[in-house]
This record gives C-alpha cells, sequence and structure tokens, in this order.
C-alpha cells in the first residue's frame, strides 16, 4: 500500500464518524429545541386533535433515535425533506442558491489573496521597516472590523454617495454577465476585505522565517537575482501555508457569506438560511445546516488532502 | 468575518512590540476600556434619556443638547441606546468566554495532562462543533431556542470551547514534561495537586491573553448576529442591531450607523491590542523570533 493510499484510508476512517455526529447533532438541535414543528405547520389555531394527528402523519410520536434513523436514511437516499412553506425540496433549493454563494466566495478570495499575498511579500522583503510597521498595523486593526462594518462603509461610499454601484440586488450570470459582475464587486470586495489580514499576517510572519534559512544564504551567496530568491526559493515553500489558511477561513467564509448575502440581497445559501429560520421553515433550517456542515467537513478533508499531495512528510506521518 | 478559531494560528509578529511609543497605544487602549466599562456599568446612574422611549415627532433629530449624539429612526436618543448597548455587548462579550475558559480550559488541562482515551475523545468531540462554521451554528440554535440575551450568551460560549481548549491543551503538554511537574510527581503529589497547584498557574496566562481576544471575537459575533435581527430581540438595543437600523438610513442619517460602528471598533481594537500585547509577553517564542 502506498503511504498516500493509506493516508487517504486513515483520513477517510476518521472523516465517517465525524459525519455521523454532525448529522446527529443537526438533527438533536432541530428537534429537542422548544418549539414543536407540528405547530409551527398548523399555526396558532390548531386544535389539539390536529397537531396530534398530523404528528402522527410526521412520525414525531415515535421515539427519538427511531425517528434520527429514519431520517438518516432519507438523507442517505438523497431525500432531504421539502419545505412545507414553498413545497420546495431542500435539495432543488440549494442547488439552485449554490453558483450564487460560489461565486461569492471565489471572488472574495481571489481578492482576498490578490491584496494579501503581495503585500507579504513587499512587507517580509523589507521587514521591520516603515511600510511593513504600516501595514502590519493596518492589518491588526482590520482584524477588528467585521464584515458587516465594511459593508455598510462601502454601500455608503460607492452606492449613496457616489452611485458608481449597485447596493443591493441580482442578475443571473447567463441573463447578463455584466450586470452580474457588477452586483457581485461590493459583496466580494467586503468579504475580501475581511479576509486578507488573516493571509498577509501568517505569510508574512512565514516567508520572514523562510528567509533566514540556510538555502536562502546560499542563494544570496550564488549572487541570484533578489526577487527571483523571494517569488522562487522563499514563497514556494509557503504555499504550504496559504493552503492552510484557506482551509481555516473557509469556515470563517460561510458565515461572512451569510451576512453578506443578507447585507447584498443575494440569493445565495446563507439568505436562503437566514429567510429559513425567518419564516420558521424548519425543513429547510435543517437541511441547509446539514449541507453547509457536510460541505465544511468535506471542504477541509479536500485541503488536509492537497497538503498531503504537496508535502510528502505528512502522508509519512512525520509532521 | 470573525470566528472563533482565530488567533492561534496566527503567529504572525504583532505589531505590538515593547518600546515607548506602542506601550502609549496600549495604555489608550486600557483608557478606552475603563471609559466603556465605566459608562456601561453607571448607565442607571447616569443623567441619560430612557434608550427605548420612541419620540415620534424627533425621529433622527440632530445633535442638540437634550440628545448628544441626536435621536435615531424612532425618535429614540442615540447615546442611551449607545450606553446600554454597550452592556449587552460586554455581558454577552465577557460571560460567553467564561463559559468557553471554564469548560474549555479545564477539558484541555485534563486532555494535556492524562492523554491518552480521555485526549482522544475530547479533542474528537471538539472536531464534531468545529465542523460547523460558528456563525451558521450560532444562527440555527438561536433560531431553535429562541432569541434571549441568555441562549445567546450559552450558544457563542459553547462555540468558543475548543478554542481554549486547544490553548489549554497546547500549554499543558508542554509543561507537563517540565522538571518542576515531574519534582512534584516524585514527591507524591496528588494528580488534582498537580493540575491545580502546579500546572493551572502556568497555564492561566496563555489562557488569559486568549480570553481577552476571545472577547473580541464574541463581541463581533454578536454584533453581527443582532445586526442580522438575530442576537438579542428588540427594543433591547445592542451595538450591532443599531449598526442594522442605521442601515435603512444611510443615505439620509448615516451617522446612526457609523457611530455605533466606530465605538465597536474601538471597543475590539481595544481588546484585541491587550490580548495581543499579554500574548507577546506570555508566548516565549515571540520573544525568540
Amino acid at each position: 500500500m502506498t503511504p498516500m493510499v493509506g493516508f487517504l484510508a486513515r483520513r477517510l476512517f476518521y472523516l465517517l464518524p465525524v459525519l455521523i455526529a454532525v448529522s446527529l447533532l443537526t438533527f438533536l438541535i432541530a428537534s429537542l429545541l422548544p418549539g414543536d414543528l407540528a405547530y409551527t405547520i398548523l399555526g396558532d389555531q390548531a386544535t389539539p386533535e390536529n397537531v396530534a394527528a398530523l404528528r402522527h402523519d410526521m412520525g414525531l410520536d415515535e421515539p427519538i433515535w427511531w425517528r434520527y434513523l429514519g431520517w438518516l436514511g432519507h438523507v442517505l437516499e438523497g431525500d432531504l425533506g421539502r419545505s412545507f412553506r414553498t413545497g420546495q425540496t431542500v435539495l432543488q433549493a440549494v442547488a439552485e442558491r449554490l453558483p450564487v454563494s460560489f461565486e461569492l466566495m471565489l471572488f472574495a478570495q481571489i481578492i482576498a489573496l490578490a491584496v494579501g499575498v503581495p503585500l507579504a511579500i513587499v512587507c517580509a522583503a523589507r521587514s521591520g521597516g516603515p511600510f511593513d510597521r504600516f501595514m502590519t498595523g493596518t492589518a491588526f486593526g482590520m482584524l477588528s472590523v467585521p464584515a458587516f462594518l465594511s459593508a455598510i462603509l462601502l454601500i455608503y461610499l460607492f452606492a449613496v454617495e457616489l452611485h458608481w454601484l449597485p447596493a443591493t440586488g441580482y442578475i443571473p450570470f447567463t441573463e447578463d454577465p455584466i450586470g452580474n459582475l457588477r452586483f457581485f464587486v461590493l459583496p466580494s470586495l467586503t468579504l475580501g476585505l475581511a479576509e486578507w489580514p488573516g493571509i498577509m499576517r501568517v505569510l508574512r510572519s512565514d516567508m520572514i522565517a523562510a528567509l533566514q534559512e540556510d538555502y536562502i544564504t546560499l542563494a544570496k551567496a550564488k549572487g541570484l537575482k533578489p526577487s527571483r530568491i523571494l517569488f522562487v526559493h522563499a514563497l514556494k515553500p509557503s504555499s504550504l501555508t496559504l493552503i492552510t489558511i484557506t482551509g481555516i477561513n473557509i469556515g470563517r467564509l460561510m458565515g461572512g457569506t451569510v451576512i453578506v448575502e443578507t447585507i447584498f440581497a443575494l440569493p445565495g445559501i446563507g439568505r436562503l438560511l437566514v429567510g429559513a429560520i425567518g419564516t420558521r421553515d424548519l425543513i429547510i433550517l435543517q437541511g441547509v445546516v446539514l449541507c453547509i456542515a457536510c460541505g465544511y467537513v468535506l471542504m477541509n478533508f479536500v485541503v488536509d488532502m492537497l497538503y498531503a499531495v504537496i508535502d510528502p512528510r505528512i502522508r509519512h506521518g512525520h509532521a | 468575518m470573525a470566528t472563533l478559531e482565530l488567533s492561534i494560528h496566527e503567529e504572525a509578529v504583532s505589531p505590538v512590540r515593547t518600546g515607548r511609543r506602542l506601550g502609549m497605544l496600549f495604555w489608550t487602549a486600557i483608557g478606552w476600556m475603563i471609559l466603556v466599562f465605566a459608562v456601561a456599568i453607571l448607565a442607571p446612574l447616569l443623567p441619560l434619556p430612557s434608550p427605548t422611549d420612541m419620540d415620534m415627532l424627533e425621529r433622527r433629530a440632530a445633535f442638540s443638547a437634550l440628545h448628544w449624539l441626536g435621536t435615531d429612526g424612532l425618535g429614540r436618543d442615540e447615546l442611551a441606546r449607545l450606553v446600554y448597548g454597550a452592556r449587552i455587548s460586554l455581558v454577552v462579550g465577557l460571560c460567553a468566554p467564561v463559559i468557553g475558559v471554564t469548560i474549555g480550559g479545564a477539558l484541555g488541562m485534563l486532555a494535556g495532562y492524562f492523554r491518552g482515551r480521555f485526549e482522544a475523545l475530547a479533542v474528537g468531540s471538539m472536531d464534531v462543533l468545529l465542523a460547523f462554521p460558528p456563525l451558521i451554528f450560532a444562527l440555527a440554535v438561536t433560531a431553535f431556542l429562541g432569541q434571549s440575551i441568555f441562549n445567546l450568551t450559552c450558544v457563542l460560549g459553547v462555540l468558543s470551547i475548543p478554542a481554549f481548549m486547544r490553548v489549554a491543551r497546547a500549554a499543558t503538554l508542554t509543561l507537563a514534561r517540565r522538571e518542576f511537574v515531574i519534582a512534584a510527581q516524585a514527591l507524591g503529589a496528588s494528580h488534582a495537586r498537580i493540575l491545580l497547584r502546579e500546572l493551572l498557574p502556568n497555564v492561566a496566562l496563555p489562557l488569559l491573553a486568549f480570553f481577552l481576544l476571545g472577547v473580541a471575537v464574541i463581541i463581533l459575533v454578536e454584533g453581527a448576529l443582532s445586526f442580522l435581527g438575530l442576537g438579542v430581540p428588540p427594543p433591547i438595543s445592542s451595538w450591532g442591531s443599531m449598526i442594522g437600523e442605521g442601515r435603512e438610513s444611510l443615505d439620509v442619517a448615516p451617522r446612526l450607523a457609523f457611530i455605533p460602528a466606530i465605538v465597536m471598533f474601538l471597543t475590539v481594537l481595544s481588546f484585541n491590542l491587550i490580548g495581543d500585547t499579554l500574548r507577546a509577553i506570555t508566548d516565549p517564542r515571540q520573544g525568540a523570533l
């Protein structure tokens, strides 16, 4: 068995219990907490008989572990239930909105990398200098600016004062690509602004450490160009760090997506979630939380795998 | 968006260094903290109008002697709402990390000291909790539990447990191998005594530094939830909900969103600065760099 396959098997073996626990926790949150689903569906005018009948129809009067197994069985068959408000299935609703959230996260990540990586390189090259001190301070300050603050600032500046960009709304890419991108500028900028300080801070300290390594001294002694040393010799090993930060930031990015989609009225997963909370659409809520959590776990898994592909030490278990 | 997994991975050189100029920044942060705390604690004694009394004739009034910071969209005094909002942010921001540092700190120390199965179980269950993006977990649970300050604090507290556990476990792991612990074991000290008398005083300092960073993160998460209208229930004012309400009138009265935003930013920045300075002092790696 090659080390890669062994590593994959170990990680998969670990993934399974986590996914089961995630599904159990999602189910329990929705089932044990106050607020009976039958009452929510029937509304205030429900008679006790009606509620009892609906509870029986939906299987709510059965023991909880039995309901969990039944629910899990449906989930494994790809049936996450359907909204009792719109009649749409959870999978339909999620599939419809996933591209929007994905586009947003992609643009945000690109912006964050485009700002964070060059700044980290410049700061690391002249660490301790005035520019480095200024940018480190700025990045530190940005950690105290949540997405909803920068969103308000950007809306005020670009939509209210300058009228350059729309504050809210969405148009599908297939209908009007330019219009679609215009709607995405402010939301992705908001998320990107929240993300770059983390990337810049970690990459910068990583590169400062790398620049003190012996092989950099050797490269300098060989008379290599400083730019080549910086980009090839120092930045390349830091690609691992970049992947790690991206992985760690996915959860934050997902949380930020909820906020940003709500502020800018983008019809993504986050807005679906907040909308479901508003209408107390428990089936959608439960399904969306499960999808997000599983997606998050799987993305972390992919990041782990990527890490192992790049760094042989990890798949051999020496890390 | 801020989350609870911030900071421990970021071993970046902090802008806080020992030296006179940044020392001033640190003391400014302390000063701002004292001001916010004092105002929040003394809020009922201060000569402020009620934060919930509406005055429909005085909607979005400008700054005046009666309303120092004007009034909001429902004619409520902005300064009073800001001051009472500070109470919410501080209560949630302090109580939630207390839950996290107590449970997470204890679990982390036990896991780092006893190792073995208990450690595997503790780390594994934290992995499950970490499998939910924090903000989304908080949203879902408060949606089901119902919106109240108590529920919000508990949810955010539970969410902060894994981070505190990691810090406590990491610190305990290195400390448990040190000579003074081995000496205590050789002297026949009980596990409880070693944990409480030998290890706890040493783990407490990094935990405290991390606690302050945790407060900053929790204030931001509470702000985000309240901003969405899913945090503290109205008519209670919180900085987040004030910013959320101010968003509706960005075109006519942007200050309604910007004043609470600035106050929140300064407060979170102060916690971050103080926490980061403490961490720089307590973390030997930082000194070596």
